[in-house]
C-alpha cells in the first residue's frame, strides 16, 4: 500500500480511465450516446448494409467491361456494362466533332487548364502574363473550336458531349460575372432610371425558367432581328444562359453590397474618389469577398443548368447519352449512362464547391466574431 | 467647393461643364440610358412587326378558342380533344401548380428532417445524411428527373403483374392505380363539421394563450385540437353510415380501369424536384439552427424549459428568421424547375400551351408570352406569400 502515498507533486501521470479514450469511447459518445441514436445507427448501417455490396456488385464485381452490345454484356455478367460507355467515350467527349480535328479540343481544354491555374493560384510564378492569357483565352478557344484564319471552319452543329457542357459553362460564367456586377451597382445606384432597368431586367430572368427562354431563343428570337439574319442556335443559347446566370449573380452581389457597412461607403466618399475608382479599390474588393459562396453557387447553378440544352436539341452529354441508347445494339443501359454523366457532374460542381470553402478560409480577415 | 473649381477653369466648354456637375450627369446619364433601352424595344418591335407581315401572320389570341385536338393524360378539370386550346392551357397551370405545391411541402418536410440530421451527434446519420445532400446537389435536376423517371418506368412491373397493396392499391410501372371515392350528398355534413372543428380551434388557441399569459394554466392544445379536427369529423362519418362509397380500379386488358391513377410522370417528377430541392433546404435549415447562438438554448434550459419546447419556442422561431429567405427562394427554383417536366413527357404549362399548341398553332410569339406571363405571376405570387410570412415572424424591433 505504501507504494501508492506520494509526496505532494511527485504524483506520476496515469493513463486516462479506458472508457473515456480509443475507439470504444469514440463509438459511446458517436453512436450510442442516446436510445435515438441507437435506433438511428441500426438503422443507418442496415441501411449501408444493404445498399453497399449490392452496389459494388452491380458496378464493379459483376460487370462487364468489354464487349460488342448489350447482349454479349448481359452474357458475360448480370451487373452494369461498361463496354457501353468505353465505346461511345469519344462520343460522349467531343460529340460529332471531326475526328482529324479533334486535336484542336485537346489542345483547347489543355490550355484551359492552363488558364485555370493563375486564376486559381494566386502564388503562381509570372501570374501577371498569366492573367493576360486567361483574359484572352475565350477568344483563342473561340479560333480554335471554330476554325477559320487557317483551322477548317467546323459548325456549331458537330459540338457535343462534355465538350459542349465546358463551352457553355466557361462562357457563361465568365461573362455573367461581369455582367451581373454592372447589374447589381445598376440596381444599388441613386439614378432612378438605371436603378429601374435593373430591376426590370433582374426581376424578369429570376422570375421565368431558363427552359421558356430556351424555347423563346430557339423559336422566337428570329421574329427579333433583321429580316435575313441567321443566328447560330449555339450563340443564342449562350447569350440566354449568360443573361439568365447575370441576373442571378446580380441578386447574389447585390447582397454583398448590402452587407458592407455603410461607413465604407461614407469612408470612399470621405477619400473624394470618384464613383467608379471608389467601387473598384474600396467597395467591390470587399463585397465580392463576402458574396464567394454565392458566386461559386450561380456557377455550379449554370453549369449545372447547361444539361437542358437537350431540350431544344442541342446535344450535351445526358442527350448523347439518351440518343445512344436509342440505339439497338445497346438500348435499356439508361442506369449505366446516368450514372457516368451524373459522376462528371459531380466531380465538377464538387470541385468548384471545394475550392470556394478553400477562398473564402484564405481570404477570412478575422473580422467575423 | 465646386463654383471654386469651375471658377479656376473659366474656358472650359460647356459640355465638360454640364458633365463635371453632379446634378446635370445624373440627368444626362439617366436620359442617354433611356433612350438607349427604347431604342433598343423600338428596333426589335419594328422587326417582329415586319418579319410578321412578310410570312403573313398576324398578332392575335383567337386561336386560344379554337380545338385544341390533342389529348392530356393527366388532367384534374374536364378535357378532352374537342376542348379549347385555352382549356389546355387552363390544365397545364393546373398540372404545373399541383406539382409545385406538392413538391413544396413534400421538399420542406424531408429538407427538414435532412436539416436536422446533418446536426445530429451520431456520426453515421450525419455522414450519411452529408453523402446525399453533396451528391444531389451537385448533379443536374434534369438527370434527377429522368433517372427517377427511368426508374420507375423499368422497375415496378407491368400492370398484369401489379404489386397490390391490400387490393385496393396497385402499383404499376402505368402508374399507381388506387380506389376513388365517390361522395354521397352526406358527406357535406362532414365537410362542413371539419370546417367548423377548425374555426372553434382557431379560436380555442386563442383562448388558451390569453388564458396562459393572464393565469400561467396551460390547456392541453394539442389533444384537444387532435380530438376536434380529427375526432369528431370521424364520428359523425361513422355516425351518418359512412357516406364514401369506392370506385375500384379493375385489371381489363393491359391496363387497369376505372379507379383513381397517379400517373408515373407525376410520381417522377414530384419525386425527383422534392428530393433535389430537399438536398439545398437541409442545408439552409441546417445554417439556421447554428445561426442561433447557443446561449439561447442554454438560458432555456437554465430556465427549466425542457428539450422540445426548447426547440419550438426558442430555437425555431429564432432560426426561421435565418431560414426564410433563403427557403423563399428554393421554392421559387422548384416552381420553376417544374418546367423541366416537358423532358418527360408530364403535361405542365410548357408542355402544353408552349409546346403542342404551339407547334400545332404556329403561334410562337402569342404562346411564349403567355408561357413567360403564367411563370412570372406564379413567381410574384410566391414571393408575396413567403415575404408575407417573412414580416410575420420578423424580430419586432422597437
Amino acid at each position: 500500500m505504501n507504494q501508492f502515498i506520494y509526496k505532494p507533486g511527485e504524483h506520476p501521470d496515469l493513463p486516462p480511465p479506458s472508457n473515456t479514450v480509443g475507439p470504444i469511447a469514440w463509438v459511446r459518445a458517436n453512436l450510442l450516446s442516446s436510445p435515438t441514436n441507437i435506433v438511428l445507427s441500426v438503422l443507418s448501417i442496415w441501411f449501408l448494409y444493404e445498399i453497399i455490396p449490392a452496389t459494388l456488385e452491380w458496378a464493379f464485381l459483376d460487370a462487364a467491361f468489354t464487349g460488342e452490345s448489350r447482349d454479349e454484356c448481359r452474357a458475360k455478367a448480370g451487373g452494369a456494362c461498361w463496354a457501353f460507355i468505353g465505346e461511345r467515350f469519344n462520343l460522349f467527349t467531343y460529340g460529332f466533332y471531326p475526328a482529324d480535328e479533334r486535336w484542336r479540343i485537346d489542345l483547347t481544354f489543355f490550355l484551359l487548364c492552363l488558364a485555370l491555374i493563375p486564376v486559381l493560384w494566386d502564388r503562381c510564378p509570372l501570374r501577371k502574363f498569366g492573367l493576360y492569357f486567361a483574359c484572352a483565352f475565350p477568344f483563342i478557344a473561340g479560333w480554335l473550336l471554330l476554325g477559320g484564319f487557317g483551322l477548317t471552319p467546323v459548325d456549331t452543329d458537330e459540338f457535343g458531349g462534355f465538350m459542349l457542357t465546358l463551352v457553355i459553362g466557361v462562357t457563361g460564367i465568365s461573362f455573367s460575372l461581369p455582367i451581373g456586377i454592372l447589374l447589381a451597382l445598376g440596381r444599388q445606384s441613386n439614378l432612378p432610371i438605371v436603378r429601374v432597368f435593373s430591376v426590370g431586367f433582374i426581376e424578369f430572368f429570376r422570375g421565368v425558367p431558363l427552359i421558356t427562354l430556351l424555347f423563346v431563343a430557339s423559336t422566337m428570337l428570329n421574329y427579333f432581328l433583321p429580316k435575313g439574319t441567321t443566328f447560330d442556335l449555339l450563340l443564342r443559347v449562350l447569350i440566354m444562359v449568360t443573361l439568365f446566370a447575370s441576373a442571378y449573380m446580380a441578386e447574389v452581389i447585390r447582397g454583398g453590397l448590402q452587407a458592407l457597412p455603410r461607413g465604407q461607403y461614407e469612408a470612399a466618399d470621405a477619400m473624394g474618389l470618384k464613383y467608379w475608382t471608389s467601387m473598384r479599390l474600396i467597395i467591390l474588393p470587399q463585397a465580392l469577398k463576402i458574396s464567394i459562396p454565392g458566386i461559386v453557387n450561380t456557377f455550379i447553378g449554370l453549369y449545372k443548368d447547361t444539361t437542358l440544352v437537350i431540350i431544344i436539341g442541342l446535344l450535351d452529354p445526358l442527350g448523347v447519352g439518351r440518343a445512344s441508347l436509342a440505339d439497338t445494339k445497346w438500348t435499356g443501359l439508361s442506369n449505366e449512362m446516368y450514372l457516368f454523366v451524373a459522376i462528371f457532374f459531380f466531380i465538377s460542381c464538387f470541385g468548384m464547391s471545394r475550392y470556394s470553402l478553400y477562398l473564402e478560409k484564405k481570404l477570412a480577415t478575422g473580422h467575423e466574431r | 467647393m465646386a463654383e471654386a473649381a469651375i471658377a479656376s477653369h473659366p474656358r472650359r466648354n460647356p459640355i465638360s461643364r454640364l458633365w463635371n456637375d453632379k446634378q446635370s450627369r445624373s440627368v444626362i446619364i439617366q436620359v442617354i440610358t433611356i433612350s438607349l433601352v427604347f431604342a433598343f424595344f423600338a428596333y426589335i418591335i419594328h422587326n417582329a412587326v415586319v418579319n410578321l407581315q412578310a410570312i403573313g401572320k398576324g398578332f392575335s389570341y383567337n386561336f386560344l378558342w379554337q380545338p385544341s385536338s390533342y389529348d392530356i393524360n393527366q388532367h384534374l378539370i374536364e378535357y378532352d380533344s374537342r376542348s379549347t386550346h385555352f382549356r389546355a392551357m387552363l390544365v397545364g397551370i393546373i398540372n404545373t401548380v399541383l406539382v409545385a405545391i406538392c413538391g413544396i411541402v413534400l421538399a420542406s418536410i424531408v429538407g427538414f428532417i435532412l436539416g436536422v440530421l446533418r446536426l445530429s451527434k451520431n456520426w453515421i446519420v450525419n455522414r450519411l445524411a452529408y453523402c446525399y445532400i453533396e451528391y444531389v446537389r451537385n448533379v443536374p435536376v434534369l438527370l434527377h428527373i429522368l433517372l427517377v423517371h427511368g426508374l420507375i418506368v423499368h422497375a415496378f412491373p407491368v400492370p398484369r403483374q401489379a404489386i397490390s397493396i391490400g387490393d385496393v392499391t396497385y402499383m404499376t410501372n402505368r402508374g399507381i392505380f388506387s380506389a376513388k371515392p365517390i361522395y354521397e350528398p352526406l358527406f357535406l355534413v362532414v365537410v362542413v363539421l371539419f370546417l367548423f372543428s377548425l374555426a372553434f380551434m382557431w379560436w380555442f388557441k386563442r383562448h388558451a394563450k390569453k388564458v396562459q399569459d393572464e393565469t400561467g394554466q396551460r390547456y392541453p392544445v394539442f389533444w384537444i385540437g387532435l380530438g376536434t379536427i380529427v375526432g369528431m369529423p370521424l364520428v359523425a362519418f361513422f355516425l351518418l353510415g359512412s357516406p364514401i362509397s369506392w370506385d375500384m380500379p379493375e385489371l381489363k386488358g393491359f391496363n387497369f380501369t376505372g379507379g383513381m391513377v397517379i400517373r408515373p410522370e407525376f410520381i417522377a417528377l414530384l419525386l425527383a424536384l422534392s428530393l433535389y430541392t430537399a438536398a439545398f433546404i437541409g442545408e439552409i435549415v441546417r445554417a439556421g439552427i447554428l445561426g442561433v447562438y447557443y446561449g439561447q438554448t442554454e438560458a432555456s434550459y437554465a430556465l427549466g424549459i425542457n428539450r422540445g419546447r426548447t426547440l419550438s419556442l426558442v430555437v425555431i422561431p429564432q432560426a426561421l428568421r435565418i431560414i426564410v429567405p433563403p427557403l423563399t427562394s428554393q421554392y421559387l427554383n422548384l416552381t420553376k424547375n417544374s418546367s423541366l417536366a416537358v423532358a418527360i413527357g408530364y403535361m405542365d404549362i410548357v408542355a402544353t400551351i408552349g409546346g403542342i399548341s404551339l407547334n400545332q398553332t404556329g403561334r410562337e410569339m402569342e404562346c411564349m408570352i403567355i408561357v413567360l406571363a403564367l411563370y412570372l405571376v406564379m413567381s410574384l405570387i410566391i414571393s408575396a406569400v413567403m415575404n408575407w410570412y417573412n414580416k410575420r415572424i420578423k424580430l419586432v424591433e422597437r
